[in-house]
């Protein structure tokens, strides 16, 4: 498995990997979304409460999870390529960015678009949003940085100090409805005594937080590729590789 | 069929909700596949000068 891991560290082997991985993986995402998105849309009943409102859970509930658990990777990324030098890392931290920013941005944005029915605000300044907010900024701040500082070393190094000065903010969010008086809900699925919600609207959405996984794991990778190629275009991998093929 | 496209009387909020996520979800597919071809055509490029 060590092995495993430390032969993806090889830009090349890295590069065919994706190559190879990514349809699977997408095509596994497209399936489990569907099937979610079935499940949810259709299959599921209304909420007493709320009514088909409460189905935007199917969206914004794997999106937050999502961009919680992409920031975490993405500074374990950073770490890696900064305590062990390794580039590969670097290009998944740097591609992981974007794809959390899009989670975190979902989250927000159809949080708010359930939160103007239900609570009659499209905002409000409780302890999860506004921490999930500055997750945005965190990600967007990391991006910033690597734009911002010309060699790839440094600008790796400087935002991935940043990504693991910022990983406070993740237990701050996931604990914020624990310790603040929060308007967003409680914790429904993670928690102790197990997920309080109904089998049929459970199965949906952990079938799609799978497909959103499988999703990022698809995503993540082809965007890597390309800057691993960028940034290896004078070996004879990269050489090899442009001449096969395309 | 027409309950499923009110959502209940929300599908003002609902479908603008999914759209976004497929649109959010094509552009980080699409985009970095595009980014690809281009960073592919750039090398090939400077490698026949």
């Amino acid at each position: 498995m060590l092995k495993f891991l430390h032969g993806l560290g090889s830009p090349p082997r890295f590069h065919q990997l994706s190559r190879r991985l990514t349809p699977w993986l997408g095509g596994i995402s497209l399936i489990l979304l569907l099937a979610g998105l079935y499940g949810g849309l259709v299959l599921a009943p209304a909420d007493y409460q709320q009514g088909d409102s409460y189905r935007i859970i199917f969206i914004h509930v794997p999106s937050a999870w999502m961009s919680l658990f992409v920031y975490v990777l993405m500074a374990c990324f950073s770490v890696a390529a900064l305590v062990w030098r390794v580039k590969v890392a670097e290009a998944l931290a740097r591609a992981s960015a974007p794809l959390g920013a899009s989670f975190t941005f979902l989250a927000l944005v159809t949080g708010s678009l359930w939160g103007k029915p239900m609570w009659g605000a499209w905002w409000v300044w409780d302890a999860r949003l506004t921490s999930e907010l500055i997750l945005l900024f965190l990600y967007l701040g990391f991006m910033a940085l690597q734009s911002a500082i010309e060699d790839p070393r440094q600008a790796a190094r400087a935002a991935g100090l940043l990504s693991v000065v910022g990983l406070v903010n993740i237990p701050i969010i996931h604990y914020s409805v624990v310790w603040w008086n929060t308007l967003h809900q409680g914790s429904t699925v993670i928690r102790a005594g197990g997920p309080a919600m109904d089998t049929r609207m459970l199965i949906p959405l952990l079938i799609m937080a799978m497909g959103f996984m499988f999703y990022f794991a698809a995503a993540v990778l082809i965007r890597a590729r390309s800057e691993v190629l960028e940034r290896s275009s004078r070996s004879r991998w990269a050489r090899a590789v442009l001449e096969n093929d395309q | 069929m027409t309950h499923f496209l009110e959502m209940g009387g929300y599908a003002a909020y609902v479908w603008p909700a999914y759209g976004l996520f497929v649109i959010v979800f094509a552009a980080n597919i699409i985009l970095p596949l595009r980014r690809e071809k281009q960073v592919v055509r750039a090398l090939r490029r400077r490698r026949e000068r």
